[in-house]
């Protein structure tokens, strides 16, 4: 078996006569995890339902786990586990049913051993036999996470598992994201959202124009920033750093990042981005 | 097969955890048979044929209002799984791709018979009688079954493309309908021309008629076979369809 994860090559989607891919190529290595990054209607759902067999391309190879999505369906589907944008658990079932579904439809052994473990792990043991309706959202979405990981898939997809997120739900999802690839698990993540990419991913690509226009580890990629581009601004506080400072109740440190006096290079990445980069390099 | 169970599983606690889905599928056809039994069946008992008591002629025609409401639901809980994501999800996992629809409709087959047994049990405290034999009641069961599954197929189609969970439900209301516009709770003897025309060519009538015959053993002659016609005929058609908008969705 291959010791790629995931191998993409030429991928292309088209709705209509709207071209959504033009030919989009990445691999990544098992375990690891990867960040798909690009603004909101880039194809970063399109490439991951194509991925998770939902969606058929119109042309390229997609091979995940040693299957191809376009030979292989079944055998894709039995080594990944999806995550979509919108959190999908059942409302009307308990966290803990939930669990016990998902763990049933995939024929794991001793699926009420498996749901107690997941709900300790993603602290929701508390509200173990509360309905999934009921929750928050950041514990739906981490309910909702758990269940992609019963039966532990070889490969995770999250599309954008933060959107919609108040910013303590988004840390208690990067936590949870964290905590995943400790346990070896691949992961393919998208997000529009730079620092989200840099926190979480050891690799990075920037898919813009229907193609990957930037591939690497952060580092390679603040390499691709011009030298010239530090600058020391104070930066503002944003209404995230406020909100987290005076939530915070340990309160310890957190205020410190608001006169951060670093330059922030992913942001000049951004800029990179818009200013429309050759789609060749 | 056992993953399809398990979702039925699902799907059953959904509807035992919805009280106010019972209330609607069981209650609305309940209060309908006390009402047309107790408030209208003096009135209408003239126009009967003789011998026969207006709830043994009433309850084929409230069996059927019941399943056609109870369908309703049907295409709202399978609007929910498409709206929510769980249609996607489970489209993700090694399981079997019909094993979701299949759940759904083993789902409204199974919630639909417990509801007419209730309410068989209720026209019997009213007095209903019947002398029907075991063969007789097999094929009242068997033709409430068809019927369910009929509807069932067509309301897979606006639970899977539904744009609103009113849009899901509305095609029901004109299904309920039908059977006031039909021989299940007046003979059409005595409706204007144009409307007995409707009431006797239209399929709730030929059903209402063959299950009335049945449970009363009387020969049901050819309203048998039109009933089946017509649930087989407008079943497969449905399932046509159905199966189109669900492998679009896929
Ligand atoms: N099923 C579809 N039919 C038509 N257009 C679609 C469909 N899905 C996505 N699109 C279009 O494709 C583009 C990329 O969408 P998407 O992959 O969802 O982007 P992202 O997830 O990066 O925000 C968007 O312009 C979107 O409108
Ligand atoms: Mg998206």
């Amino acid at each position: 078996m291959a010791d790629k994860a995931l191998e993409v090559q030429g991928l292309r989607k088209s709705f209509k006569d709207q071209e959504v891919l033009r030919g989009v190529d990445f691999e990544v290595g098992r375990g690891e995890i990867f960040a798909l990054l690009g603004s909101n209607g880039a194809g970063k759902t399109t490439t991951i339902n194509i991925l998770a067999t939902l969606l058929k391309a119109d042309g390229g190879t997609a091979i995940v786990n040693g299957f191809d999505v376009a030979s292989a369906p079944e055998k894709v589907r039995e080594s990944i586990s999806l995550t979509g944008q919108f959190a999908a658990v059942d409302d009307i079932l308990t966290g803990r049913e939930n669990l016990i579904l998902i763990a049933r439809l995939r024929n794991v052994s001793a699926p009420a051993q498996v749901a107690d473990d997941l709900l300790a792990r993603f602290g929701l043991a508390g509200a173990a036999n509360k309905r999934a309706g009921a929750y928050s959202g950041g514990m739906k979405r981490r309910l909702d996470i758990a269940m992609s990981l019963v039966g532990a898939p070889a490969v995770i997809f999250l599309d954008e598992p933060t959107t919609g997120l108040d910013p303590e739900g988004r840390l208690e999802v990067w936590k949870t994201v964290r905590t995943l690839a400790d346990g070896g698990t691949t992961i393919l993540l998208t997000t529009q959202y730079l620092d989200e990419a840099e926190q979480l991913a050891d690799r990075v690509a920037i898919l813009h124009g229907g193609v990957i226009i930037a591939n690497g580890t952060l580092d390679e990629l603040k390499k691709l920033l011009p030298p010239a581009k530090v600058e020391y601004v104070e930066k503002q506080p944003t209404l995230e750093d406020v909100f987290l400072a005076i939530t915070d109740d340990k309160g310890s440190g957190t205020l410190s990042c608001v006169h951060d006096k670093v330059p922030d290079p992913l942001s000049s990445v951004g800029s990179l981005l818009r200013e429309g980069s050759d789609p060749d390099e | 097969m056992s993953k399809t169970i398990v979702l039925f599983g699902r799907l059953m606690r959904h509807i035992l955890r919805s009280p106010d889905t019972i209330i609607t599928v069981l209650l609305m056809p309940i209060a309908f048979m006390l009402l047309f039994v107790y408030v209208f069946g003096g009135a209408l008992k003239g126009s009967l044929p003789a011998g026969t008591t207006y709830v043994n002629y009433l309850l084929p025609g409230i069996l059927l209002i019941a399943i056609a409401s109870g369908i309703s639901y049907t295409a709202f809980r399978l609007f929910t799984d498409v709206q929510n994501g769980l249609f996607t999800r489970f489209n993700s996992m090694p399981i079997s791709r019909s094993a979701m629809l299949w759940a759904h409709v083993l789902t409204s087959l199974v919630s639909n018979m417990i509801s007419v047994v209730i309410i068989i049990a209720i026209a019997l405290l009213m007095g209903f009688r019947s002398s029907a034999s075991f063969l007789n009641w097999l094929a009242v069961i068997g033709i409430l079954a068809l019927f369910t599954l009929t509807l069932t197929w067509i309301a897979v189609i606006p639970g899977i493309t539904a744009k609103s969970i009113d849009g899901a439900s509305a095609f029901s209301y004109p299904i309920i309908f039908l059977p006031f516009l039909s021989s299940a709770f007046i003979p059409t003897a005595t409706m204007p021309k144009v409307l007995r025309i409707f009431a006797e060519n239209q399929p709730v009538t030929s059903i209402a008629n063959t299950i009335r015959a049945l449970l009363n053993s009387q020969p049901a002659g050819s309203s048998i076979w039109v009933a089946l016609a017509w649930c087989v005929g407008i079943m497969i058609v449905a399932y046509l369809f159905a199966m189109r908008a669900y492998r679009a969705k896929i």
